[in-house]
């Protein structure tokens, strides 16, 4: 009796110490797995960005440190009313931004169909028309300055010929076709992303639903605005509210191919707060034009997933 | 269907458009490859040659002893191969994390690295630059390694997290009832099924910083410091452009992202259908 309530005892008790020692490991391992990701993330995301805030309220001008210190909404007060290149900027981002998520979501879904048809071949042209994903601003930036040039350009040699032009034009160097210039050579990098991620859509419809459609005598068409549409309605409004985010933060082809110019025609946002950030050195207004720009990021991101009604239906 | 004639059709809504899809992707990258090739005088002379009638690789041996390509590859490849160690070592820890265990504060992680999936990228050259200007690492490929493996890390754990969820549990256990320790089993059972995810991680890494340029640009202010994207960038600056040696140095810098592209790009459709939808 004594004994083989002795021996349950102890069972019991070593029992316990096993499930405790298993929940901590348990606890603990996770933990331990995710540190370093956590420690790069927490360092050098986010502590940056809530810096942005702190710096915004402060002068904070690396060439004249005398006048450094606290600044209360200083910098939002000159943002607001003085500074007389934010509204024309803000105009641009917003040109820029529809025109180029607007052009790449309708160039992309063609993409896509296309691709998303059986031919021969049809895993080579995937390759090649996915290409320019891989292809970083700078670069093609460096590639459409050698069509857009006024001199050697291939685009006016193309229209001389075709006699659209009668002398070669600087396309760059144009108030009106700079802007056009840059949406085109942004479009050419942009599309393959809708592409891709429209296409990985696409490939998850079934066909029973194309057939159908097929069987009901619907047009190609009207399958397309009532069959497919609805089907990638979340992965349209996801990827066009992350593109749009990214496009609005995008300078790379601005930086390269106009540097902003002609007379600040092709300044968007982002690209004035690169510019301050690169060339000037008042770290302070630059942190506020950023919050601004943050907050009107978010205010968009906010409305266009409450007016899409991401998920629902 | 849009035309009687079933051939006419099939030209008309699919080979037509797929040509013309083609010849606009492939024209910026013909014309490169064309210039790079042409003397220095023939760029400029018209009628403009549509092929290199003098052909010759003057340009890019300009380009890469002259103007420092050799010193910009050295430098991008340093930083790439680096921070894709750190990208891949730190997301498969997390990445199995998320995908193997339960824990207090999972889904607040989860949503932390959604949240920087928003955060916009030119929001952080400001603080980046102050940040590594009191550390005194302007210039310094650590400056780089570490921004590149902070920003990538959110996604390629998201990425991880769906490859390492996609092995069976039961293959680990089995192989641990085999008598494997924890690092074994995942060593012999659970790394070698992973690999190509792990592969496909890497190479979008690697592509993506190969190609950043807005940190780059903000992080380092010495020539002999310059990724490829600088590099490239400071050329377009100059007053007198030397096209030629641009052309050449395009291409040195396609090189390695189309080829490590075309090698994973039959997982993009798949992974980034993954993370869109997941």
């Amino acid at each position: 009796m004594d004994l083989s309530s002795g021996v349950t005892e102890t069972s019991i008790e070593s029992k316990k110490t096993v499930k405790k020692k298993k929940i901590n490991k348990g606890n603990l391992t996770p933990y331990l797995f995710i540190l370093p990701s956590l420690i790069l993330i927490i360092g050098f995301l986010f502590y940056p960005i809530g810096t942005v805030f702190y710096y915004s309220l402060q002068n904070y001008d690396i060439a004249a440190p005398f006048y450094n210190g606290f600044a209360g909404l200083d910098n939002f007060k000159t943002i607001f009313t003085e500074d007389k290149m934010f509204l024309p900027s803000l105009l641009n981002s917003l040109k820029w931004v529809v025109s180029e998520v607007g052009l790449q979501l309708v160039f992309g879904m063609i993409v896509a169909l296309l691709l998303n048809q059986t031919f021969k071949l049809r895993g080579l042209v995937r390759a090649i028309a996915f290409i320019p994903w891989a292809i970083s601003g700078v670069l093609a930036s460096s590639m459409w300055s050698l069509i857009f040039n006024e001199h050697m350009g291939v685009l006016n040699d193309l229209l001389l010929k075709l006699g659209l032009v009668n002398e070669p034009q600087a396309f760059l160097a144009g108030t009106t076709t700079a802007f056009t210039a840059v949406i085109l050579a942004e479009m050419w990098r942009g599309i393959p992303f809708f592409a891709i991620t429209l296409l990985a859509s696409l490939q998850s419809i079934p066909t029973e639903l194309y057939e159908a459609s097929k069987v009901d005598g619907a047009s190609r068409w009207k399958t397309f605005i009532y069959v497919i549409l609805p089907q990638l309605k979340n992965t349209i409004v996801l990827t066009t509210l992350l593109r749009v985010v990214w496009e609005f933060n995008n300078v790379d082809l601005l930086f390269n191919l106009t540097g902003g110019g002609p007379a600040h025609s092709t300044t968007t946002l982002t690209m004035y707060i690169a510019d301050l950030a690169v060339h000037g050195s008042n770290f302070g207004y630059g942190s506020a034009l950023t919050v601004v720009s943050f907050g009107i990021l978010l205010i968009f991101a906010m409305i266009y997933l409450k007016l899409s009604r991401y998920e629902k239906e | 269907m849009l035309f009687n004639n079933k051939k006419v059709d099939k030209l008309l809504t699919m080979y037509l458009p797929i040509t013309f899809m083609l010849c606009f992707t492939i024209f910026p990258l013909y014309w490169t490859v064309n210039t790079a090739f042409k003397p220095e005088g023939d760029i400029i002379k018209r009628p403009l040659q549509y092929l290199p009638a003098h052909p010759t690789i003057d340009n890019f041996v300009n380009a890469w002893t002259n103007i420092g390509f050799a010193t910009f590859f050295k430098n991008s490849a340093i930083v790439g191969v680096t921070a894709v160690i750190v990208v891949l070592v730190c997301s498969t820890l997390s990445g199995y994390a998320l995908a193997r265990y339960q824990f207090k504060g999972k889904r607040a992680f989860m949503l932390m690295l959604l949240c920087t999936q928003f955060i916009p990228r030119a929001m952080m050259i400001i603080p980046l630059f102050i940040i590594f200007k009191n550390l005194g690492l302007i210039s310094s490929p650590l400056s780089l390694i570490i921004t590149y493996s902070a920003v990538e890390i959110p996604f390629t754990t998201i990425l991880m997290s769906g490859f390492i969820a996609n092995v069976p549990k039961e293959l680990e256990e089995a192989a641990m009832i085999d008598g494997c320790n924890k690092l074994q089993s995942l060593r012999h059972v659970v790394f070698p099924l992973l690999l190509p995810g792990i592969v496909a991680t890497g190479v979008f890494t690697f592509i993506y910083t190969w190609n950043e340029f807005l940190i780059a640009l903000m992080l380092t202010n010495k020539q002999d410091k310059f990724t490829l994207p600088v590099g490239l960038s400071s050329m377009m600056g100059e007053f007198n452009v030397n096209y030629g040696a641009l052309a050449a140095g395009s291409v040195i810098a396609l090189i390695p992202a189309i080829l490590l592209f075309a090698y994973a790009q039959k997982h993009l459709v798949n992974g980034m259908g993954g993370a869109v939808k997941g």
